[in-house]
């Protein structure tokens, strides 16, 4: 039989404020375990919520970023059920009326075309605990510093069909969430995390299979695995006649499958109900709109822009518009340089490789756009000649000088077009490989386009690379040809 | 309506409450007696009603995202009944 | 010296008729004498009460005192109040010294109020007679057979036998209202959002508020001032801007409207106590005010509305006591299932556990349209019934109780019969109004009350209301015999 796997995401994702959601206390990550839990954290008798701004505001732009509606109201609710992570034994979310309504996501398919993903909604909510699993004597230790930041949660249809859709949506996902900045999208830290539900359907039958819901899994890649290995358990055991009981299960990275958790088996009963200590949020149109106006341009418009405005391959437009801060460097460098190709060559190439080999990111490059875009202006120019090019980016990148046009200087890199200068090198490289010169008068001329190579690498090499290679090549041809 | 004791210790699971034996009767005998009490409502019609949550008409103010908390951990887990290494301790947590 | 009001005491300390610690002093000589036949306070916080009345002496002396500086006060304990235990009425708070004050307690301590100690309560604010607390229950000054109401009884009992001028309550039903009526002392429930809720610990959020107990709507005034205003802790507080509540008190009643629901002037009044409050009404005509029949067709109904909607709020604002940051943990647990279920089964009374029951049932699956949904909607008709009313009266006049103070333990077997007693002060709270209760005379020497309900933000009118009647008539006056 043919099987037909049906995806749906749910997606964490750590909002990047500064305080909690419902407190002023600290999101950093990675502080002394409950050093960041207040009373309010704590769940302390008496204690109450206030929510934060930024949080809606993120989870709004978030919102205008997926096409989504944005309702007038919008309510919190709490989800009642008892675990130490949770300190007051219910998680303050949103249920009735959540900030950000049906949406959807295009994504790139393998094959070139794309696939609109609708989301169902997206809510803000509390973060739990973390539970600490180390041997304290038999018990488990709590640290509640994660208590309580912000969350979104963005729920999608079942509308992907394999792992690597559901990746694709993830990454876009990601991509949006960094590009307005309103999360880190660490996914190994856990400010992203993704629980997939999956079932599988023979390929054609209308009515859904029964679902398996695997938790948090914490990379790109283990979502990828975790699928598979989830959609392949099934098929093995609806095709060995069996079937598929509704659970949760986890991802086990090291021995690459999934298993049924212990926990949480209970038929939970969440009580949801509007949190009395929370009044409705009444979302101003005109507030909306501000924050629509002012959202940065997202990966999919930029990669538009860069094929359709400034003629880059659609290739190029990808890799630049797939981080923010990238898109950013590329945009300032185009700009500044006024030639785009120019500049998407050097940026995906020249600077993407020196990232690499330094394992670092694009804030951290050594060189700024204003420093590239200096140097492909001397490009541009013929200032100097693309290998001399190279020794700058590597100069500037050593930070040996403040701008190209000082290291082209310093180094004497500039490229020479003085035909008078060039002449006299031609002539003494000639005059030093007399047999070359003879060997080549007497080759057949379609055999002498190849030994030209030779006498212009030598005079480049005379040059230290600055010898304008137009001018070397029409003054060679002359004087080999005489 | 009747609570029987099986609904009784349903509703005690989900509350994390134990009933002992001996007292089945009487929580299944006063908890059936309240809900007697509320049934009454089924008697008016709210149809078209919305419901009510909150007593004031007001909306929710909104906090601006300054840290306001220090690290209170000392002071705040001496009333804590089991610590170790700034943690809190619980039984074991199995996944 | 123990009978003046909170402005005479003022003004003894202003002319240096006596000191603070002196007044503090004898307050605290009182309680050690009369507190073990009433159980009316928990704590007693003798030293800290003594540093700050030597603070207020101080203060006083250079000329810097403030309206309550150095009176003594008494909090309700269900306040948190740093460094000192907040019980709650609960072995589940037994341990429990709160790291932190609640905005109330705060507020009058800036004011110079000198805090005595904590009051017994029903456990949680969970009652109407004080017999839930883990501390036993508080026992009417007037008749110690008889309750002293709750759940802010001990407030209501220490104030009533002059163990301190005035303390703060808590009302979610009628918390503070009822137990005033039942130990004739003056009790005022402000608009929900008038004081903040900041660190009064939760029992229905969205009924739960603070306010003043004391012998008169004057001392009431004065002790709301202090405690009333927004606060940004609490997103419910309203930002609405507090009044000179004193400066208001001399305003006439002539030609004021006030409503008579026949609906709670029906059957389930006691004759003696109708009797009682229709005197007290003549007295209110007589002072100007005009008197008319009104309807509030479902106050009946807000026996069921409040029974489903506060235990539903309470089963959530209760799942926080889990033996994990705080309070009371059981031995060894062998699990976390067993941590859970034996911390809060060995320590919450048969009266909370009953509530999160009740609570949880009506928010569960299949039954939330039914219970939860429904007492919402039977909330909006009964605020809407109160609004109706507001278009054509200034003030509702009413009982505050259907009879006096009922004999302890009388209702410990069916809590229901307890409930049905709440009949005309929960539709207050289910629609956020403000409401006093005042001392309308005895029936076999237990008090009546009498209740005033205005609309949001009439707590200036009712207080004016209710002292134009205590300057007509003696009731307030009235105090038990205790030695």
């Amino acid at each position: 039989m043919q099987w037909e796997a049906v995806i749906g995401l749910e997606i964490h994702t750590q909002l990047a404020t500064k305080t909690k959601i419902f407190s002023g206390s600290s999101t950093t990550f990675g502080a002394e375990p409950n050093s960041q839990a207040s009373i309010i954290d704590l769940a302390m008798p008496g204690t109450l919520p206030v929510l934060n701004k930024q949080a809606l505001e993120m989870a709004i732009q978030f919102g205008l970023a997926v096409h989504s509606e944005i309702p007038a109201i919008t309510t919190f609710d709490r989800k009642n059920y008892f675990y130490p992570d949770l300190p007051k034994g219910y998680q303050t979310t949103q249920m009735a009326a959540p900030i950000v309504g049906r949406g959807y996501l295009d994504i790139a398919l393998e094959n070139g075309g794309t696939k609109r993903i609708a989301i169902h909604h997206a809510h803000l909510e509390e973060d739990a605990g973390k539970s600490l699993h180390e041997d304290f004597q038999g018990m488990t230790g709590v640290d509640l510093n994660r208590a309580g930041t912000p969350l979104i949660e963005i729920v999608t249809e079942p509308e992907m069909s394999s792992a690597k859709e559901a990746v694709a949506f993830l990454k876009s996902i990601h991509s949006i969430i960094t590009y307005l900045g309103i999360s880190d999208g660490n996914m190994a830290e856990g400010s992203m995390r993704c629980d997939a539900n999956v079932s599988v359907r023979p390929k054609g039958q209308e009515k859904l299979g029964n679902r398996c819901e695997i938790k948090n899994v914490n990379s790109f890649r283990f979502v990828e695995k975790a699928i598979n290995y989830e959609i392949q358990r099934q098929i093995e055991i609806l095709e060995d006649g069996g079937r598929i009981a509704q659970q949760t299960r986890l991802y086990d990275p090291d021995l690459d499958e999934t298993r049924a958790m212990r926990s949480k088996e209970d038929a939970n009963d969440y009580r949801y109900f509007p949190c009395p200590d929370l009044l409705p949020i009444a979302v101003d149109p005109a507030y909306v709109q501000q924050l629509k106006d002012a959202l940065p341009e997202l990966p999919e418009q930029k990669r538009q822009r860069f094929t359709e405005q400034l003629g880059l391959s659609e290739y190029d437009a990808g890799v630049l518009s797939s981080s923010r801060p990238l898109a950013e460097y590329f945009d300032k460098v185009a700009e500044l340089s006024g030639d785009a190709k120019l500049a998407a060559n050097w940026v995906s190439g020249e600077l993407s490789a020196q990232l690499n080999r330094d394992a670092i990111e694009i804030d951290q490059a050594a060189i700024t756009p204003e420093q590239l875009a200096g140097l492909l202006q001397r490009v541009k120019d013929d200032t100097v000649s693309s290998g001399a090019a190279k020794q700058v980016f590597a100069a500037l990148w050593a930070k040996e000088g403040q701008t190209a046009d000082e290291i082209i200087e310093t180094k004497g890199l500039k490229q020479v077009t003085d035909t008078g200068a060039i002449e006299a090198l031609v002539d003494e490289v000639l005059a030093k490989n007399t047999a070359q010169v003879e060997q080549y008068r007497a080759a057949e001329p379609d055999k002498r386009g190849k030994m030209v190579g030779f006498f212009v690498g030598q005079i480049m090499k005379a040059s230290k690379g600055t010898a304008n290679p137009k001018a070397v090549n029409e003054l060679l041809a002359k004087k080999l040809n005489g | 309506m009747k609570l029987n004791v099986e609904e009784l210790h349903k509703v005690a699971h989900l509350a994390r409450l134990s009933i002992h034996p001996k007292d089945e009767e009487s929580y299944s005998q006063a908890l059936s007696n309240i809900l007697n009490l509320v049934d009454e409502m089924q008697s008016i019609d709210t149809a078209g009603v919305k419901p009510m949550a909150h007593p004031m008409d007001a909306s929710q103010r909104l906090r601006k995202d300054e840290v306001t908390e220090t690290d209170q951990r000392e002071h705040l887990q001496k009333i804590a009944p089991a610590t170790e290494k700034g943690l809190y301790l619980v039984p074991r947590v199995v996944e | 010296m123990l009978d003046l009001s909170l402005t005479q005491m003022a003004q003894g300390l202003a002319e240096r008729k006596f000191s603070s610690v002196e007044l503090t002093q004898a307050f605290l000589q009182r309680i050690q004498i009369i507190n073990p036949q009433l159980n009316a306070f928990i704590t007693v916080t003798e030293q800290e009460a003594l540093e700050a009345a030597k603070a207020a002496d101080a203060q006083i002396a250079a000329g810097k005192a403030t309206p309550l500086t150095g009176i003594p006060i008494a909090h309700k304990d269900l306040f948190c109040t740093e460094g000192i235990k907040t019980s709650c009425g609960s072995k589940m708070l037994d341990n429990f010294i709160a790291p932190y004050d609640a905005s109330v307690v705060a507020k009058l301590k800036n004011a110079g109020a000198v805090s005595l100690g904590k009051t017994n309560l029903d456990e949680f604010a969970m009652g109407s007679s004080n017999e839930s607390s883990f501390y036993g229950s508080v026992k009417n000054p007037w008749d110690t057979q008889a309750v002293a109401g709750g759940s802010s009884g001990g407030s209501a009992a220490a104030v009533a036998a002059r163990l301190v001028p005035a303390a703060t309550g808590t009302d979610t039903g009628g918390s503070i209202r009822q137990p005033a009526a039942f130990c004739g002392i003056t009790g005022l429930k402000p608009t929900y959002g008038r004081v903040s809720r900041w660190g009064m610990v939760a029992y229905a959020s969205s009924m739960d508020q603070a306010g003043p107990m004391a012998r008169s709507a004057e001392d009431c005034a004065l002790l709301l001032e202090q405690m009333a205003g927004f606060d940004e802790r609490d997103s419910t507080s309203l930002d609405h801007p507090v009044p000179d509540y004193l400066s208001q008190l001399g305003t006439s009643l002539q030609g004021m409207t006030l409503g008579m629901p026949k609906e709670y002037f029906a059957d389930d009044l006691s004759p003696q106590t109708a009797e009682r409050i229709q005197a007290a009404i003549k007295e209110l005509e007589k002072l100007g005010a005009s008197v008319k029949e009104i309807s509030l067709p479902l106050t009946r109904m807000a026996i069921p509305a409040y029974y489903v909607i506060s235990p539903a709020e309470a089963s959530s604002n209760l799942s926080r006591f889990d033996g994990v940051r705080y309070g009371y943990r059981c031995e060894n647990p062998v699990d976390l299932e067993d941590l859970y279920k034996r911390s809060r089964s060995e320590a919450f009374g048969e009266e909370v556990k009953r509530r999160i029951l009740i609570g949880t049932y009506a928010l569960s699956e299949g039954f939330y349209d039914a219970y939860y949904n429904k007492a919402q909607q039977i909330r909006r008709l009964i605020a809407e019934d109160f609004q109706t009313a507001f278009q054509s009266v200034d003030l509702i006049v009413a009982p505050t109780t259907p009879n006096p103070a009922f004999d302890l333990g009388s209702n410990s077997i069916d809590p229901v019969q307890m409930y049905l007693g709440d009949i005309y002060t929960l539709g207050v709270n289910l629609a956020g109004l403000p409401a006093i209760s005042v001392p309308v005379g005895q029936i076999n020497q237990r008090p009546v009350g009498m209740q005033l309900i205005g609309n949001h933000f009439s707590e200036a009118k009712l207080l004016n209301a209710a002292h134009q009647f205590q300057q007509a008539t003696d009731h307030h006056l009235q105090k038990p015999q205790l030695t």
